[in-house]
């Protein structure tokens, strides 16, 4: 499989990452040397093995219910590049 | 440069402990050798203020007997680690200036275990890359050279400022993280020892994440024994961190017994590759004859899916880089880009903030992810996952212990590879089959190559078995005398 210079815009947009033109024309080479190398996984058997999900073999550790931590909204937003009144300020979006 | 500077941690408590010097005199000739190796730029942050005033509570804990594991040991912490109240960026400009208001685990754990921050250490952007040329804060600078040549090599990556500081002296350790090899690598290409612990061993709580299912934290240092002591200060089940596995951490000197008799030491035929140096094998060869000699048994083994290992990490390592660095939004910190819209706001946040290489694999991660290629590329890259995990479950059935070359080649000149982003990948093709099945493993320093650079050979080990891992490190260690210095070390060699 490889991608175009529409196929690597739009995965740009959905990745939220402004990529120009000539970014897109670029990218689009770098990833199709990549995707052209790790299609050789194709050439391997893979029926009837599970795919990994954790490699320690373990159960998901379960906690109580109950709030353990927070309360601390200065903390939170200490580094938001705006904030007001204890929240993030963003620009608007609703008209 | 202070003899102080050429100490291993271990012998460093020694001396505290008689009293020979304080933690204040041996953190003062580190912060010395901080500032005459600055031409490294292996640190993002410098910290001496911190660091004397932690090395005076050292002097104070020690005094009233109560002296921590690293007690009054200055270190580096690579800049991947929160730090609280002290600026932690991931080499990204991305996060230009996030001061954290909490510690992660593992830097908490070393503090608490008295070790004394110099500063927070470079490292390839988000810790996503092989030669520490993807910082935002500009390249580290190996300090090992080619004979008759100034170039500058690459002490590896991501964790290159970790590993040029602790070569070149300014710092006595440093931790690394390693998801393909991150920690194991830079050891092998700047001569020191580096151990990757098990996935689950060391706490992620508070480690700015790049691949969660492989991401794991270790120390870097200047001998095997310090890093049994620094693992142990480091490792610790923590239930902030659901991938944190519950079992007793043990006092990790306490293997180095130097007794390998009996051992089966797995040789991977697999690991021998076509294209790799000639000296990178006989490097391996030789740390063969050294074990056979201390009375452990090689053995021929067969990974057999080891070639497909690589393809399989660049598609869930990026899968879950994706995922992960989707919060750096310019909403709750880091940088912010205005645009027109809360869309080109988060668009033109991220074009700018993040580097190429970690635009490179977002968008990798993206696509394999997306609809209609999901199970092409992600399902499958983790079914191969698990036919790795197996090839080296099958092999432990066999042997105690797996021996291979860290890297396949020594250091290279910063410059070389840049274009060819497969090329850089390729580095990490001993080091990724171990990552993806969780494995722990280190890179000991065994010699010099041809052109008078560090080579590394790799001992990986069963799954929470860091003791043999490292009491068959320290065999080599010994057989190998490694005593060579680099050349851009403060006061010169």
């Amino acid at each position: 499989m490889s991608v175009d210079k529409n196929t690597v815009a739009k995965i740009a947009r959905l990745a939220r990452i402004r990529v120009d033109e000539k970014q897109q024309e670029e990218l689009t080479g770098e990833l199709n040397q990549i995707l052209g190398w790790i299609e050789q996984l194709s050439e391997l058997d893979t029926d009837g093995v599970e795919p990994m999900t954790s490699v320690v073999e373990m159960t998901q550790p379960l906690r109580e219910d109950v709030v353990n931590d927070g309360y601390y909204v200065d903390r939170v937003t200490k580094n938001a590049p705006e904030s007001a009144h204890g929240f993030y300020a963003v620009p608007k979006v609703v008209e | 440069m202070s003899n102080l500077n050429n100490l291993t941690i271990s012998d460093a408590l020694d001396g505290m402990e008689k009293g020979d010097f304080s933690a204040r005199e041996l953190t003062e000739a580190h912060i010395s050798a901080m500032e005459k190796t600055r031409e490294l730029n292996a640190y993002i942050v410098e910290t001496p203020e911190i660091a004397l005033e932690m090395a005076d509570a050292s002097d104070k804990k020690r005094a009233a007997g109560d002296a921590g594991l690293m007690e009054g040991i200055p270190i580096a912490m690579k800049d991947l680690f929160c730090t609280e109240g002290t600026q932690t960026t991931a080499a990204s400009r991305i996060l230009d200036g996030f001061v954290p208001t909490y510690e992660s685990t593992v830097s908490g754990n070393l503090w608490n275990a008295g070790a004394v921050m110099l500063g927070k250490s470079n490292l390839d952007q988000f810790a996503m890359g092989s030669a520490n040329i993807t910082s935002y804060y500009g390249n580290v600078i190996n300090p090992w050279q080619r004979k008759d040549s100034d170039a500058q090599l690459t002490p590896g990556g991501s964790s290159g400022g970790s590993a040029a500081s602790v070569a070149a002296r300014s710092a006595m350790a440093a931790t690394g993280t390693d998801t393909g090899g991150s920690i194991r690598q830079p050891a092998a290409f700047s001569g020191i020892v580096g151990l990757k612990p098990t996935y689950g061993r060391c706490s992620r709580w508070g480690v700015i994440a790049f691949a969660s299912s492989l991401d794991q934290a270790g120390p870097m240092t200047r001998s095997v024994r310090d890093a049994a002591i620094m693992l142990e200060a480091m490792a610790g089940y923590d239930a902030k961190d659901s991938t944190s596995v519950n079992v007793a951490v043990p006092c990790y000197q306490k293997a180095l017994t130097g007794d390998i008799r009996g051992l089966k030491v797995g040789i991977p035929k697999e690991y021998r590759m076509d294209g790799t140096p000639k000296e990178i094998d006989e490097a391996w060869e030789q740390g063969i004859e050294w074990l056979k000699s201390a009375g452990a048994e090689p053995v021929e083994i067969s990974l057999p899916h080891t070639k497909y290992a690589l393809p399989a990490y660049y598609i869930i390592a990026p899968a879950e880089c994706s995922s992960n660095l989707a919060r750096y939004d310019g909403v709750r910190y880091g940088l912010r880009v205005d645009g027109e819209s809360l869309d080109d706001m988060y668009e033109r946040t991220r074009g700018e903030g993040f580097g190429d290489e970690v635009k490179r694999r977002i968008l990798i991660g993206t696509y394999v992810l997306s609809a209609g290629y999901y199970d092409a590329y992600y399902n499958k890259a983790r079914r191969v996952r698990t036919l790795i995990a197996n090839d080296f479950k099958k092999a432990y059935e066999s042997v105690d212990v797996i021996l291979t070359p860290t890297a396949p080649s020594p250091a290279f000149g910063i410059g070389e590879k840049m274009d060819d982003p497969i090329a850089m990948y390729l580095n990490d093709v001993f080091t990724v089959p171990a990552s993806l099945a969780g494995l722990p493993g280190i890179s000991i320093p065994t010699g010099l190559s041809s052109e008078g650079t560090p080579l590394g050979l790799q001992l990986l080990g069963k799954a929470f078995d860091e003791e043999t891992v490292l009491k068959v490190a320290g065999v080599v260690e010994e057989a190998a005398g490694f005593s060579a210095l680099p050349q851009l070390m403060a006061g010169g060699k």
